[in-house]
């Protein structure tokens, strides 16, 4: 069960941190909430990890720790928060700034993202 | 009542935020900018209330809802934490005043911003629980997110994506931190902390240690250490005024939290966990003083300059918070309250001749002179002596004190070169700042934009202020001495054992 648990987290962990340093906001948002997600279960293990505990005292011989889901129940809201707030501000930025990179400007496309471009022009040109 | 007067700091601007967003004070208006200075003026009376009952009787403890420690929510006023909410409750009547001018009106919320904003600042400094402290960081930056785009603007868009997104890279690492260290610890009040600290070995000390060091990160981030400080330059300088002011405390709830937790927790009597994070902390001040320094000099706008000196203020104060000794943590905290009101003097400053320029706004070029010209340029001057650390302005202590501190703990042949230098640069680029702005004017009509009074009660606030950190130099001094071993002697929990407050 640690293996399979480390491992989700792991990898959430590592999707995130790879989409948050993307250059454009929506990848990096999603890369946030991807992290906050492997956040929220590493906290969920800091009370150790175990199976059949109870949360109410009197009712059971094994009882799993209950600060760390507070502690969770907190960050999930504050995370909700956080992800509507720049979600919001990264459309205001695409109105603002004109474009839908992190810092602001285009000149920060990569090749790839160039080529896409370039392609979709051609593509509506040879449709007129 | 006075029993609950250490939670009041928070839960007075926590009611007046919420009563601003409802029917009848949710207009910009004079109702709502005096219910704000109201709040404000309250705020100041109950932490100076609080910082004299601190100082003659000593530490309080406030259970909230009465869950004894380690377990409930627990409230903590040393004389670090009173000074500090003292601090916190002038600036914010300053900036509540000279927004009330009329720049509150740029946008719909600054009032109840400002006030959730202040109630985040001054929950970091009361709260004893670490978690709590991630919680009102949250708190103050979700705030400080929404009044960083006040107004709005191109410039301010763009400023504010990136200071969002690190910040929220920044929460995920904190929550991360939190995690290993409750995993290891088994609890979060950072006096049970610090209790628990010297027995931890094993597997565990490295588990903790990485927590620990994971906080160096965030906090680091927070008061914009090297090599996290790209955030600061071009966030402070595009940020309305006042909340530029206002800002330049932010970055000093960093510095309190790796007070409170690399010297409180992590302090010389953690055993295995003794001052890990001093060793990396120690460089990276350097570099930030360093660094600051030439940005500093090559700053293009009032504006920046304001903010690159927020930075070698940051770097002074971490080196304090490096070298870690009792005489140095006094040195700082006076340096701390010192740079703060002047930083945030020039912020506002900026603001005002920004206002008076025209199209050149803050630039280093010469335009047409400002209409109130002397005015402007007196209080510039006051700043500017304060901020290179000439006597007779508290500036000057808090240098003097912090090379006394650190000749003591024999850094000295590190610690005061870039230090002086950092005077000789503030003064150069001032000089030139304030010559290019106030004399080198070109032929044309002054402009008509007045000062509207209500700014210049605003910067009398600070300049009081500063003038009382002059004059009361030596109680301000002492105090921070005290304050200093409070720090370093760590909070007795075992006094709530028979539920002393409720």
């Amino acid at each position: 069960m640690e293996f399979s648990f480390a491992l989700g987290v792991g990898f959430l962990a590592g999707a995130g941190v790879f989409l948050m340093l993307r250059g454009q906001t929506f990848p990096v948002i999603l890369g946030l909430t991807l992290l906050s997600y492997a956040v929220n279960l590493f906290l969920f293990a800091s009370g150790r990890l175990m199976i059949d505990g109870a949360a109410i005292l009197g009712t059971a011989d094994a009882y799993s720790d209950p600060l760390p889901q507070a502690l969770v129940l907190t960050a999930i809201v504050i995370g909700f928060a956080m992800t509507a707030f720049v979600i919001i501000l990264a459309i205001r930025a695409r109105t603002d700034l004109g474009n839908d990179q992190v810092d602001g400007r285009e000149s920060s496309l990569t090749n790839g993202e160039l080529l896409d471009r370039k392609y979709r022009k051609d593509v509506k040109e040879a449709k007129r | 009542m006075m029993t609950h007067l250490p939670v009041l700091p928070i839960l007075i601007p926590m009611v007046i935020g919420a009563l601003m967003l409802i029917p009848p004070f949710n207009q910009v208006n004079a109702v709502q900018r005096t219910l704000g200075a109201l709040a404000s003026v309250l705020m100041l009376m109950i932490s100076i209330l609080l910082l004299v009952e601190v100082d003659t009787s000593g530490t309080h403890l406030y259970a909230v809802g009465e869950w004894q420690p380690p377990f409930g929510i627990l409230m903590v006023v040393d004389r670090l934490s009173a000074i500090l909410l003292v601090l916190t409750s002038v600036l914010t009547l300053s900036v509540q005043l000279f927004a009330s001018s009329g720049e509150d009106g740029h946008g719909r919320f600054f009032q109840p911003l400002l006030m959730f904003q202040v109630m985040g600042i001054q929950g970091a400094f009361l709260t004893g629980d670490i978690f709590n402290l991630f919680v009102f960081f949250e708190v103050l930056l979700i705030a400080s997110y929404g009044l960083l785009v006040h107004g709005g603007g191109k410039q301010k868009t763009a400023a504010n994506v990136h200071y969002v997104i690190l910040n929220l890279a920044g929460s995920a690492l904190f929550l991360i931190a939190l995690g290993i260290l409750y995993g290891t610890f088994g609890t979060l009040n950072m006096a049970d902390m610090a209790r628990v600290a010297p027995t931890i070995e094993g597997g565990n000390l490295t588990l903790a240690k990485s927590g620990a060091l994971l906080l160096v990160v965030v906090f680091g981030l927070k008061s914009a250490m090297l090599p996290l400080q790209f955030w600061l330059p071009k966030g402070y300088s595009a940020a309305p005024a006042p909340v530029a002011a206002l800002f330049a405390i932010m970055t000093k709830v960093g510095i309190y939290s790796l007070w409170r937790v690399h010297l409180g927790i992590f302090g010389p009597e953690a055993g295995g966990l003794a001052d890990l994070a001093l060793p990396w902390i120690w460089p990276l001040a350097w570099l930030t003083l360093v660094v600051g320094i030439i940005s500093v000099l090559a700053s293009e706008t009032l504006r920046h300059l304001a903010a690159n000196l927020v930075m070698v203020s940051v770097g002074s104060l971490l080196l304090m918070v490096a070298t870690a000794t009792e005489t140095a943590t006094s040195a700082g905290l006076y340096y701390l309250v010192h740079s703060t009101l002047a930083t945030a003097l020039i912020f506002l400053v900026a603001g005002l001749v920004v206002n008076q320029r025209g199209k050149a706004e803050d630039r280093l070029v010469s335009a047409r002179a400002m209409p109130q010209a002397a005015l402007i340029g007196t209080v510039f001057f006051i700043a500017a002596l304060a901020l290179i650390g000439m006597p007779p302005l508290s500036g000057f202590i808090g240098k003097a004190l912090m090379m006394q501190a650190t000749l003591d703990a024999g850094e000295a042949g590190w610690i005061w070169p870039p230090l002086l230098i950092s005077s000789l640069a503030a003064l150069v680029m001032l000089s030139r700042t304030g010559s290019t702005l106030f004399w080198r004017t070109r032929e044309g009509k002054p402009g008509t934009a007045e000062v509207h009074p209500l700014q210049w009660a605003g910067i009398a606030v600070l300049l009081v202020a500063l003038l009382a950190l002059v004059v009361g130099a030596g109680w301000m001094s002492e105090f921070s001495e005290r304050a200093a071993a409070d720090l370093f002697e760590g909070i007795d929990t075992s006094v709530l054992a028979g539920g002393v407050s409720k």
